[in-house]
This record gives C-alpha cells, sequence and structure tokens, in this order.
C-alpha cells in the first residue's frame, strides 16, 4: 500500500471516497475497495459500522444498520482488509467511533489496524482534550495518525492547535451538519473555504461533508487539496450495487 | 476541598464522564462548561429559580410518612413526593433551571429528548412560559406507549419528531436530538438526565440536588435529624436519583440505594439493569457503564417503563457504582407493577411506572427496627393508566 503522506506531498485534487464495510453485502469490503482503486480513487475511507453514529447522517446510519445485519464486526473487517494488503495500492483511511475501538481493546485495535497496512484514523467523537490525555502516546507507540476535523465555528487558536498535531490531513467539514449529499455549496462555505486556506496551515486540507458530485467536487478542489463523498456514493453503491462503481467515479474523474 | 463526587476540569467522576463529542459541538458545550457554574450561582439565577420552584412547581414537595406502607415493611418509610410537582414528575426542577441558563446565554431554540414523555412535558412547558421554540425528539415506539404525554406535549405548543432508528426508544431520541444539535448548532439541547457531555450530567444534577436539600430540613424537622438511614431512588439515566442523593453522597452513614429497571429478569436478555449487565464504553458524549456487545455496539435496552429504558447510567452513577457508594438493585416488570398496585391501594398514591421500581425493592430489604427509609417518589402514574389497566389484576 502507498503512504499516504507519499500522496499528500506528490498530488492535488485528490478524490476520497468513503464507504461502509460490509455494505451492501458482507463480502463486499474488498469489492469495493478493488473497484475504488481501478477507478482512480486517490485514497479511501473505510467506515467501520456502529450501532450508534453520532456524526453520521441517515443515509451512512442506514448502510451502518444494514451492514451490522449482516453480521459485519471488527473482527471480519480486519480479515477482509489483511486480505487484500498485497493487492491493494490505494492508502487505506479507517473511521470508526471511539467505542469500537475501546471494547476491542485499544493497544488490539492499533495493532490489527497497523497489521492491516493502514496508519490514519478518523475517529468523530475523540476530541482534542482526550486525545492530548489519553490517545496521542499510544497511536505514537503504533505509529498512528489521527485526522482532526475542523467546523466553520472551530477557533483560529484550535484550528492552529489541530495544525501542529496533524501528521495526515485536516479534514475540513465543509458546514454545520452531519453528513449527507447537500447538492450545492453555498457562498458562506466558499468564505470559510478561504479563511482556512489564508491561515496558511502547515497540514494539507481536505474538504468533506456535502460533496457529492462534479461540480461540488471541482469547487471543494480550488480551495483545498481534496475532498470527500461519502454520502452519495454509499447511496449509489446502496441503488447500483458494486459492479457500477464505476458510473459513479468516472464522470468526477472527468 | 474538592468533593469525590463532582467532576474534575474534564467532567470526570473518577474514570468516568468526559466529552465524547464531534468537532462540532465543542464551541457550544465548551460554552456551557465555561458558564454554568457561574449562572447556576448567581443571585439572579437564584431568586429567579426558587421563586419559579416555588409560585409555579409548587416546591418544596411534602415528605409525606407512609404510615402503612413503614407497618408493612417494618421501618419509616417517607415519600418525597415529586409527583406533586407541576407536570407530575422531578423532571420540572431541571428544565426550570435549564430554560434559565438558556435565556442567560441568548438562546432561543430549545430541544430535548424524553423517554416516558416527562422530561418533554417539562420541557415543553418551560417554553411555553418562556415563549421559546420548542422541539422534543421522541422514540417511534415512546410514541405509541405514552400517548398521553405526546398530547400534553403538543398541547403544549412543542414539535414532537418521531426517532426511528434503533430501538425507537429513549437512546435513539437522545442520538437524534445531539444529530439535530450538531446541525443546528445555535439550539440549546435542554438535556433531561445526569447523562451526556460534561457539563450536562453535573448541571443537572445540581439542578436536581434541590430534591435532597428540601430532605435535609424536612428530615430535621420530622426526625430531629437531617440524615435517613436510607435513601433508594429508580435509575434509569439517573436525574432523580442524582437529586435524591446529591447532598448525601459524601456522608457515608447514609445508605444509597439505585433501583435498575430488571424488564423481564436481569439475564433474562430483555432488561436495562446496565450496572450488572454493562461494561464501560461510550454512550452519548459520556465515559460510563454501557450495555454492549462485543465489539462495542451498543444493545437495546428493555424495560416496561419507558423512562428506564437506557443502556447506559450517568457517569456519577458509574462512579456510585464502582467505588460501592451506592448499592445497586433491580426489579422486573412484575416486581413494579405489584409494587405500583400496593402504594396505590394502602396509600392512595398512584406511582409512575419509573417510580414504582424504586418501591419494589422494600420485599427485598431487611429493615433494622426504627430504620428511617426516605423513597424518592419521582412522578406520578397517570400517564401509566393504560398499562396499569392492561395488567390488573383479575
Amino acid at each position: 500500500m502507498k503512504k499516504l503522506n507519499t500522496l499528500l506531498a506528490q498530488k492535488e485534487n485528490l478524490l476520497s471516497i468513503y464507504f461502509t464495510c460490509g455494505y451492501p453485502e458482507l463480502a463486499d469490503t474488498t469489492a469495493v475497495i478493488s473497484a475504488l482503486e481501478k477507478n482512480g480513487v486517490d485514497f479511501i475511507e473505510v467506515g467501520l459500522p456502529y450501532s450508534d453514529p453520532l456524526a453520521d447522517g441517515p443515509t451512512i446510519q442506514d448502510s451502518s444498520q444494514k451492514a451490522l445485519e449482516n453480521g459485519i464486526n471488527l473482527d471480519i473487517v480486519f480479515s477482509q482488509l489483511m486480505s487484500i494488503k498485497q493487492s491493494n495500492q490505494t492508502p487505506l483511511v479507517l473511521m470508526g467511533y471511539l467505542n469500537q475501538m475501546l471494547k476491542y481493546g485499544e493497544e488490539k485495535f492499533c495493532q490489527q489496524v497497523v497489521d492491516c497496512g493502514i496508519e490514519t484514523l478518523i475517529i468523530p467523537d475523540l476530541p482534542m482534550v482526550e486525545f492530548e490525555n489519553h490517545y496521542q502516546a499510544l497511536f505514537d507507540k503504533y505509529g498512528l495518525t489521527n485526522v482532526f476535523l475542523i467546523t466553520p465555528n472551530t477557533s483560529e487558536e484550535r484550528i492552529r492547535k489541530i495544525d501542529s498535531y496533524t501528521k495526515a490531513f485536516i479534514y475540513v467539514v465543509a458546514s454545520s451538519s452531519i453528513t449527507g449529499a447537500k447538492g450545492e455549496i453555498s457562498k458562506e462555505q466558499i468564505d470559510y473555504f478561504i479563511r482556512i486556506k489564508a491561515m496558511q496551515l502547515k497540514s494539507k486540507c481536505i474538504i468533506g461533508f456535502g460533496i457529492s458530485d462534479k461540480p461540488t467536487f471541482t469547487t471543494a478542489c480550488a480551495h483545498a487539496h481534496g475532498a470527500i463523498i461519502g454520502s452519495a456514493f454509499i447511496k449509489h453503491l446502496g441503488s447500483h450495487g458494486v459492479e457500477n462503481i464505476a458510473a459513479f467515479i468516472a464522470p468526477i474523474k472527468a | 476541598m474538592k468533593s469525590k463526587f463532582q467532576p474534575d476540569e474534564n467532567g470526570y467522576f473518577g474514570q468516568y464522564g468526559g466529552a465524547f463529542i464531534p468537532e462540532l459541538l465543542h464551541p457550544n458545550v465548551k460554552e456551557l462548561a465555561d458558564n454554568y457554574i457561574q449562572i447556576i450561582e448567581s443571585e439572579a439565577f437564584q431568586t429567579e429559580y426558587k421563586a419559579l420552584l416555588k409560585d409555579y412547581v409548587g416546591r418544596p414537595t411534602p415528605l409525606y410518612l407512609a404510615k402503612r406502607l413503614s407497618q408493612k415493611y417494618g421501618a419509616h418509610i417517607y415519600l418525597k413526593r415529586e409527583d406533586l410537582n407541576h407536570t407530575g414528575a422531578h423532571k420540572v426542577n431541571n428544565t426550570i433551571g435549564q430554560i434559565l441558563i438558556a435565556k442567560k446565554l441568548g438562546k432561543t431554540k430549545i430541544i430535548a429528548e424524553t423517554g416516558a414523555g416527562q422530561h418533554g412535558v417539562a420541557t415543553a412547558t418551560v417554553c411555553a412560559l418562556m415563549g421559546l421554540e420548542c422541539t422534543v425528539f421522541m422514540g417511534e415506539k415512546d410514541i405509541v406507549r405514552q400517548a398521553p404525554n405526546v398530547a400534553r406535549m403538543k398541547m403544549l405548543g412543542a414539535k414532537v419528531v418521531p426517532a426511528t432508528s434503533g430501538s425507537k426508544t429513549l437512546k435513539d431520541a437522545t442520538n437524534e436530538a445531539i444529530r439535530y444539535w450538531i446541525q443546528n448548532p445555535a439550539t440549546f439541547y435542554l438535556i433531561g438526565s445526569v447523562v451526556g457531555p460534561h457539563p450536562h450530567p453535573d448541571m443537572v444534577a445540581r439542578l436536581q440536588a434541590v430534591i435532597s436539600e428540601e430532605m435535609k430540613w424536612q428530615l430535621k424537622e420530622k426526625t430531629g435529624k437531617e440524615n435517613p438511614d436510607t435513601i433508594i431512588a429508580c435509575v434509569g439515566g439517573g436525574s432523580n436519583a442524582a437529586g435524591a442523593f446529591y447532598h448525601y453522597m459524601e456522608d457515608q452513614t447514609v445508605e444509597l440505594i439505585a433501583v435498575e429497571a430488571a424488564g423481564l429478569g436481569v439475564y433474562s436478555g430483555e432488561s436495562a439493569a446496565t450496572s450488572q449487565l454493562g461494561e464501560v464504553g461510550i454512550i452519548h458524549g459520556s465515559k460510563t457503564i454501557l450495555m454492549q456487545d462485543a465489539y462495542g455496539q451498543i444493545q437495546e435496552p428493555y424495560s416496561i417503563s419507558a423512562g428506564l429504558d437506557y443502556p447506559g447510567v450517568g457517569p456519577l452513577h458509574a462512579h456510585l457504582f464502582e467505588t460501592k457508594r451506592a448499592k445497586f438493585m433491580s426489579a422486573t416488570d412484575n416486581e413494579a407493577l405489584a409494587a405500583a398496585y400496593e402504594l396505590t391501594k394502602i396509600e392512595g398514591i398512584i406511582p409512575a411506572l419509573e417510580t414504582a421500581h424504586a418501591l419494589a425493592v422494600l420485599p427485598k430489604i431487611k429493615f433494622k427496627k426504627d430504620q428511617v427509609v426516605v423513597i424518592n417518589l419521582s412522578g406520578r402514574g397517570d400517564k401509566d393508566l393504560e398499562i396499569f389497566i392492561k395488567n390488573l389484576e383479575a
């Protein structure tokens, strides 16, 4: 697997896709990753289905629920990811909720993640103070990197602090909302992207939340290093299946 | 002096608590954390809060010596009559306090979650009182089993939004309220129990503490001593118990008993006895004891009582449980029903199903002669009449 940091350093306009493991079918995890790689997605956000995903909108909630009904669990996810460790070259970022890591055993979780060749985590309910007090040392020990989110309401002081902690990229939440395709990017959102860019942070910024198609992706890329599409892809996957992933990605890459 | 039962600067009671929130909520939660103690302790707040509790809510609530109940169980059993509060439960102590805090912070839109509907009604009530917009999230399943409270909320001008995800009960209503809050950070989340991210558990405990504050002088008047031997309260999230225990937590001579809902039996698979079935985990922004599977997926609890049907417990209670400061007991659906019928027949008081769980442990305790016991009678049973009628002994 390529290093995410190498990619971030070498390429712009990065396209990242979020998907939910074990959705639409339990065994689809690896097929989705392969298809995304084949279609030129730059890095992939691997979602761990959770029963109570507070930071996710209805589309991702439903896909998580379905995946859990399919019988997905962390052990299955790790074995699926292990099975493609050699073949897959696209960097993977793991996204899950803190309770999943806590219950699985924090050390065991980190070890499994590293064994799968993954070095980047997104944990939306891990706040900065808990990271500083309880997780920074643990992640360092395993060579893992935590991705922090910033929002239109995050103070400049806090953004600077997040920038100093960031080893991969900063996840710029496009609006004050939970995930879910919105359709377009507003003037206020663009002003916010410009404000962040003007801060000249050392870290690369990737925009997520509300990015759904070619126009929103292009707008996001004009103001950041790339963008993440989640709900819109899950919707497409749910209705058109793994075999039609190209139909979703191609127009965005075009 | 720092108390063992007050949270530290990051909102921890021992190892439980904290604020595990998405970044989107950080400014909101920080604003509240930075201001709540100062607001609550201000003279202006205290004056208005106390005046509303007296003239609008009807406090102090009586401390009633239940003679026939006492005779039956061989102890001096006092009932702290929170059921006589306006809106029928202890919940209003908290909503009156929080609505004043919301106003002080300049918030105009209020959201809340509700299980049995008591907190929803209490929130809709204070919003009507203050002329603020109110949205209440309620599990689809609870909307069916607590219909009278849904009607009350609507009459009070609140919008009731059904939570259709997961188990469609209190846990999911709370998820939906938090999601809405994330999308609309300018709203004030008027949480109904001692749960959620710091400072919510501590704030709600402080606002419910009026229960034990009154108990102290009422007991002094009636028994000559401020302290009872034992306090019994039911626990879902744990707000009425937190209020009843609050001013006694430091005094080890007062036995504290928290009663959880065991549903069809603690180990039946249909239960909400969190302390018995749960392990350390994170729910609704707080580290606590939580019913979950081997992979940290939150499990769906069950209780006949919509107010106790919660897979977690407030972090203060997790701490009281772990340090053994409080004794945790449980009561099944049937035990709670029997206790409700008993109180109704021998004392003429129809308790809420939640409260009935606290009464249901009386037959399980061996009381000493002259033991002074206070049961927090957290709510009245009007909302549960349909269930009571359905289960009436032939």
